[in-house]
């Protein structure tokens, strides 16, 4: 035994060495889209309150959300509301303790695959009504 | 709590490039964690050679062959090489798993190796599992009964023995707790997918008296429930167990027995 103080142990590596899994990554999207969807949901809030408010500022969100920006972020809210339901759906099918087979993989993957997929259905449909 | 990158005692400075066995043909590269708690001064990765036609095909003979060869004061835990005794668990091409039962012609490229993750390190590839071991104390791994003990054993059916497969199989490596990003940032409060099964082990046990107990001593929004099945405890076992099933079962029951 000595007297003096051990050097603290050092903390060894983890996130940057661990090899990504398709579980992992769709956790991780999952936690980012739950968040991104406070901000979207405010956006929402936003855009209903001035409906309320009157014609002029109504105008001005919409002009916002017509504009390439706007429609940049209501495409991304439109797919973190997707993908963060699906993701809802796939916590929910483990919860009743299914799915924790090799299949849990494959889970994953359609969870971003039907995000997308989605997603890109719902912008087409929009824009051929809209025209 | 979360944080994405290492202490400053801890970030990784390249280390040494040993020299290639002399005459080899057949050479395989490894990148190894190294940490010496007598000198002052951060890990480090060592690059190794070894001579393959000289060296047994699993990444902890690859270890053995450095030790004996090149570097004796490699530092590492093992002991049985049949992956019965879980001591050389580490993280060796970016899973964590026993470096006895992983082959190197598993591995594309250059093996790297590094302690499990997310651990204090002892020294070079030895973590310290303290807190480990005392995650699996708290589940109070052993049977539990209140009625009268038989004059004989405890008899189960072979049904309900059936039902500890895949559960008692557990060799406390420590691979599934140390890949867990919940256990890395709450560790000291989340008691991890090693010390789960164990739970499920002794909760679905037919003899065990204290499930209800078992269970009150689990229902918590840390040690139980910071998992968010990122299923890698699954994904890296190397006994093919399935912790994060076995805690899905523990939460169900949690909630059927309000039922």
């Amino acid at each position: 035994m000595t007297d003096t103080p051990a050097r603290q142990r050092p903390l060894s590596p983890h996130l940057t060495i661990y090899r990504l899994t398709w579980t992992m990554a769709m956790s991780v999207v999952h936690r980012i889209t739950g968040c991104a969807l406070y901000f979207g949901t405010l956006l929402l809030a936003w855009w209903l309150l001035a409906a309320a408010t009157g014609a002029k500022y109504f105008d001005t969100a919409n002009a916002f959300f017509g504009s390439w920006f706007g429609q940049l972020i209501l495409l991304g809210y439109t797919w973190a509301l997707v993908h963060h339901m699906l993701g809802g759906i796939r916590h929910f099918i483990w919860d009743t303790g299914r799915g924790f087979g090799p299949e849990r993989q494959s889970l994953a993957r359609m969870t971003l695959i039907g995000s997308v997929s989605i997603t890109i259905l719902l912008w087409a449909l929009a824009l051929v009504l809209r025209s | 709590m979360v944080e994405l990158t290492l202490p400053k005692n801890s970030r990784v400075v390249e280390g040494k490039t040993w020299p290639k066995p002399e005459g080899a043909t057949n050479i395989e590269e490894l990148r190894v964690y190294r940490y010496d708690p007598d000198q002052d001064a951060n890990p480090r990765i060592d690059t190794f050679y070894v001579d393959l036609d000289d060296c047994g095909p699993m990444v902890l003979d690859a270890l053995l062959w450095i030790k004996n060869n090149v570097d004796s004061t490699l530092t590492f835990r093992r002991s049985c090489r049949e992956g019965i005794c879980g001591s050389c668990s580490m993280n060796i091409d970016g899973t964590n798993t026993l470096a006895c039962t992983c082959g190197m012609d598993e591995i594309k490229g250059t093996v790297k190796i590094y302690p499990l993750p997310h651990m204090a390190v002892v020294k070079d590839l030895v973590p310290d599992l303290t807190g480990f071991y005392a995650q699996h104390a708290s589940i109070e791994p052993w049977l539990k009964t209140t009625t009268p003990e038989p004059s004989a054993e405890w008899k189960q059916s072979h049904e309900d023995r059936e039902k500890l497969d895949g559960l008692y199989e557990c060799i406390l490596c420590a691979c599934c707790s140390a890949s867990c990003p919940s256990y890395w940032w709450n560790s000291d409060r989340y008691i991890g997918p090693a010390a789960l099964l164990q739970a499920q082990r002794w909760i679905v046990d037919s003899r065990d008296e204290a499930t209800g107990e078992r269970l009150d001593n689990l229902e918590d929004p840390f040690r139980l429930y910071r998992c968010h099945t990122i299923m890698n405890c699954a994904n890296t076992c190397p006994k093919g167990l399935n912790p994060a099933k076995a805690i899905a079962e523990i939460k169900k029951k949690m909630v059927t027995r309000q039922l």
